[in-house]
């Protein structure tokens, strides 16, 4: 089928000549070809941020349903603890694992690292196919691990004994511990790919030391990967084992320890913090350099804070457990290695803020989310800080003032990120500007609703309340209020962003190769808008 | 006729309901707990009024670290802001192009770890208080269970009874929605109490706000905490740890009295509660609401 298909469209190519940018000596793909079997990492890049697109819905769409039910005390809108509990574990799931990491490591990713180092692709094209649609099927499995019977509820840290086979007898529990599984093979061999590409196959004169900042922090994260998938797989592995095969590994009953799959758990899941929002900070590095109209300052030091954070990311881990009964020893320097990271992180604020110093900054949309992402991860990395006193923890372990913290870093920063490399990328990526008033509407009205729902659960958590609950004492009802109207102003401002993505997908304007002008210095900026089917025609040297 | 008849019933019925409370409260020694709650109230902005040292040693340690975490963020924002309006491109047309500056980027690194130690400092003094749980006046073993709390007192044989949430619609006046319970823990004043925590299913988080005290009760291990409370009165606490369908539905109640209040209440609570020794029985059962109340009455 394909040979017939290939010589038929040939004539067609020559015709078309230079101006055929998207298939250079090769056919058009059909669309099952090109979207079900893509081999290319831009098409792979884009089917990745729609995937997220799609999970960000229903994470989002999760989400707003809970802040509905804490809009009021004893509130009815989910109908039993069952539910809630199904809900809040698929919405912690699904974003983390569905929606930030696709977008920024497999979307962005997938897009960028080849082009800014000049390669021609990814180094295992057919792996790379084969990680999205890994990433699908445990998208699918999470989905039922949600919907089947009562859904699973141990919450997305899914500790056992809640997830066992006597507390947790459905399928659904199931699902949900292989979609790990499925999304951890994913973003393993994501992993292996990137790291293959970027250490073997950038252009001559691309050296290590040369590597745009977004390359360095996915070159990082996807080592990050590979170190950590493979304990939550492990943990995972057990948890089946222990539901399924009567193994007891974290069975007190048959000698097993529930605080061991804490230690798995956390092992990778801090690393995974970084996984998710080192990405965010290499897009944050361009968008603030570009539209400062100058190099990025401290560039060696920005590169190795990273890979200090990454490496420092994985001695920390027990600071999740500081109430789980592990030792006073343990406890001081888990929370002295923790705050080590306020370091490198401090490194990468202040440099990003030299880095508009003495620039000639245009307030473009993309440089408005980039702002607002290092603002208000500036106030999460605060409330980080403070949760990082052991001391401390004691008394806000699990209640709102973490929820308000995670989502400051993570909601407000790693989404931040990626809606700043969104519309930093969207031409390159699509070919057609976005309409400049409505990103900047839908900034602002994300930024207020954002913060109107985080900020007050600071306060809730201060009070006492705990995470979780479908259902709270009476006093916790003002804030939750507030955070409940936030909340709907956010998802008020999603329809702005899919205004957006209508007004650019139908807009007929085409955009110059950099459109960003001097501030933009990265490869990508140095093919067509958008990028061709094949990036270079030849292998780009640099300098 | 009617209305004689019905200001008759409503004058036997407020007697009535004196009486009865009257009674309960003669008869429960921890009725004066009642006059001091330590509650969250609404719009709450800060930690709980400190019902213990080492919630009042927390309260200040987080005054420390997030003023000076305010300090930071305030100092970043002046900074942001200043650079959004000095190098605005309509002001500065012509972008400098330096990149390194090695004099600022040693101080944006010794600066903030200069700040750290100052952190450090009292912060890893105030884990090792927490952690000294050491001569306890006394040890109550606080076992989580899917959705109660169960308290056994080490010293007193025999006292062991399980601790359910007043449901919404046995509310009584008083109570408070979601944080009452049917019994409470009670506890003299002033003495170092030891909580030996564990859990006889899932995990379970036996959390204090006003106290400053939270651990995993965690099934085949114990963890402990301490705590002691200067002040009578009453202070709650909730599970903190996802537990299953109702976990927000086991709050803790704990009343600390004085030392003869407390005495006297042990007389009664073995009394009752050893008989009774509560079988684990689910929520949607009928629950000893007010058992003190009930207690007075058949006495």
């Amino acid at each position: 089928m394909s040979s017939t298909t290939h010589d038929d469209h040939i004539p067609h190519e020559q015709a078309h000549g230079d101006h055929a940018h998207g298939d250079h000596g090769h056919a058009k793909p059909g669309f099952v070809r090109r979207w079900l079997m893509s081999t290319n990492h831009k098409d792979i890049g884009t089917l990745y941020i729609t995937s997220a697109v799609i999970a960000g819905c229903v994470g989002g769409i999760l989400s707003m349903i809970m802040r509905a039910q804490l809009m009021y005390p004893h509130n009815h809108i989910v109908s039993s603890g069952t539910e809630w509990n199904a809900i809040i574990t698929a919405h912690g799931l699904i974003m983390i694992f569905w929606m930030v990491m696709p977008a920024l490591i497999g979307g962005f990713g997938n897009w960028f690292v080849p082009m800014m180092i000049g390669a021609p692709d990814m180094a295992f094209p057919r792996l790379n196919n084969m990680s999205f649609w890994f990433l699908v099927m445990g998208f699918i499995f999470v989905m039922l691990g949600l919907l089947i019977g009562d859904g699973t509820g141990a919450g997305w840290t899914i500790y056992p004994p809640l997830d066992n086979a006597h507390y947790s007898p459905g399928i659904a529990t199931d699902f949900s511990l292989f979609s790990l599984h499925l999304a951890g093979i994913s973003s393993l061999l994501g992993a292996i790919n990137f790291i293959a590409t970027i250490l073997n196959m950038r252009a001559p004169g691309m050296t290590m030391h040369k590597m745009p900042l977004f390359v360095w922090a996915i070159l990082v994260t996807a080592f990050l990967l590979l170190l950590a998938i493979p304990v939550l797989a492990g943990a995972v592995t057990m948890l089946i084992m222990d539901r399924n095969f009567g193994t007891s590994f974290f069975e007190p009953a048959g000698g097993g320890d529930p605080v061991l799959f804490q230690h798995l758990f956390w092992f990778f899941g801090h690393p995974e913090v970084y996984i998710m929002i080192l990405p965010a900070f290499g897009v944050i590095s361009h968008v603030v350099s570009t539209f400062s109209k100058k190099p990025v300052f401290g560039y060696l030091g920005m590169a190795y804070a990273m890979v200090i954070i990454g490496f420092v990311g994985f001695v920390v881990w027990a600071h999740h457990m500081f109430v789980s009964g592990i030792s006073t020893d343990s406890r001081v320097y888990f929370e002295v290695a923790t705050l080590v990271i306020a370091v490198p992180t401090g490194i990468k604020i202040f440099s990003w803020i030299a880095t508009m110093w003495g620039g000639s900054i245009e307030f473009k949309t993309p440089m408005l989310w980039a702002i607002g992402f290092i603002f208000l991860f500036v106030i999460g990395g605060a409330t980080g800080v403070v949760l990082a006193n052991a001391g401390l923890d004691q008394e806000l372990h699990n209640d709102y003032f973490l929820i308000a913290h995670f989502h400051y870093v993570l909601s407000l920063g790693a989404v931040f990120a990626i809606f700043a490399g969104f519309y930093y990328w969207i031409g390159k990526m699509s070919g057609h500007p976005y309409p400049e008033f409505w990103g900047k509407v839908h900034f602002w009205t994300t930024f207020i609703g954002v913060n109107l729902t985080f900020f007050p659960q600071h306060f809730l958590g201060l009070a006492g309340m705990p995470r979780r609950y479908p259902d709270y004492p009476d006093a916790f009802a003002g804030w939750n209020f507030v955070s409940s109207v936030g909340a709907m102003i956010s998802g008020a401002s999603t329809a702005v962003f899919f205004y957006v993505l209508y007004r650019i997908f139908t807009s007929k304007e085409k955009l110059a190769d950099n459109y960003w002008g001097e501030g933009a210095t990265t490869l990508e900026w140095a093919v067509p808008s958008p990028a061709p089917h094949h990036t270079f025609e030849d292998v780009p040297v640099i300098r | 006729m009617n209305r004689v008849l019905g200001w008759g019933l409503g004058i036997i019925l407020l007697i009535g309901l004196g009486g009865h409370a009257a009674l309960a409260q003669s008869a429960d020694p921890t009725a004066a707990a009642d006059a001091y709650v330590n509650a969250p109230h609404d719009w709450q902005m800060w930690l709980p009024v400190s019902g213990s040292p080492m919630e009042a040693r927390i309260d200040w340690l987080m005054k420390y670290v997030l003023w000076i975490m305010t300090a930071i963020v305030g100092f970043v924002g002046l900074l942001m802001l200043y650079v959004m309006i000095n190098f605005r491109s309509g002001k500065n047309k012509t972008p400098a192009h330096f990149t390194h500056n090695a004099l600022i980027e040693v101080i944006w690194i010794v600066i903030p770890t200069l700040l750290l130690a100052v952190i450090i400092v009292p912060s890893i003094s105030l884990i090792y208080y927490e952690a000294d749980d050491s001569s306890p006046y006394m040890t109550i073993n606080v076992t989580g269970h899917q959705w109660y709390w169960e308290y056994s007192y080490q010293s007193v044989p025999g006292l062991d009874y399980t601790s359910y949430m007043v449901p919404d619609d046995k509310l009584q006046p008083g109570d408070i929605r979601r944080l009452s319970v049917d019994h409470p823990i009670v506890v003299p004043i002033g003495k170092k109490i030891k909580f030996n925590i564990t859990s006889a299913d899932v995990l379970h988080g036996f959390y204090l706000p006003s106290l400053g005290v939270q651990r995993y009760a965690i099934p085949g291990t114990v963890v402990t905490s301490w705590t002691i409370i200067p002040k009578v009165g009453t202070y709650y606490g909730e599970c903190n740890q996802i537990c299953g369908v109702n976990h927000d539905a086991m709050p803790i109640e704990i009343k600390a009295v004085s030392m003869d209040d407390y005495m006297a209440w042990i007389k009664v609570a073995q009394a009752n509660y050893v008989m009774n020794s509560y079988a684990p029985h689910p929520l949607s059962s009928p629950l000893p609401v007010n058992e003190f109340a009930d207690l007075a009455v058949t006495k």
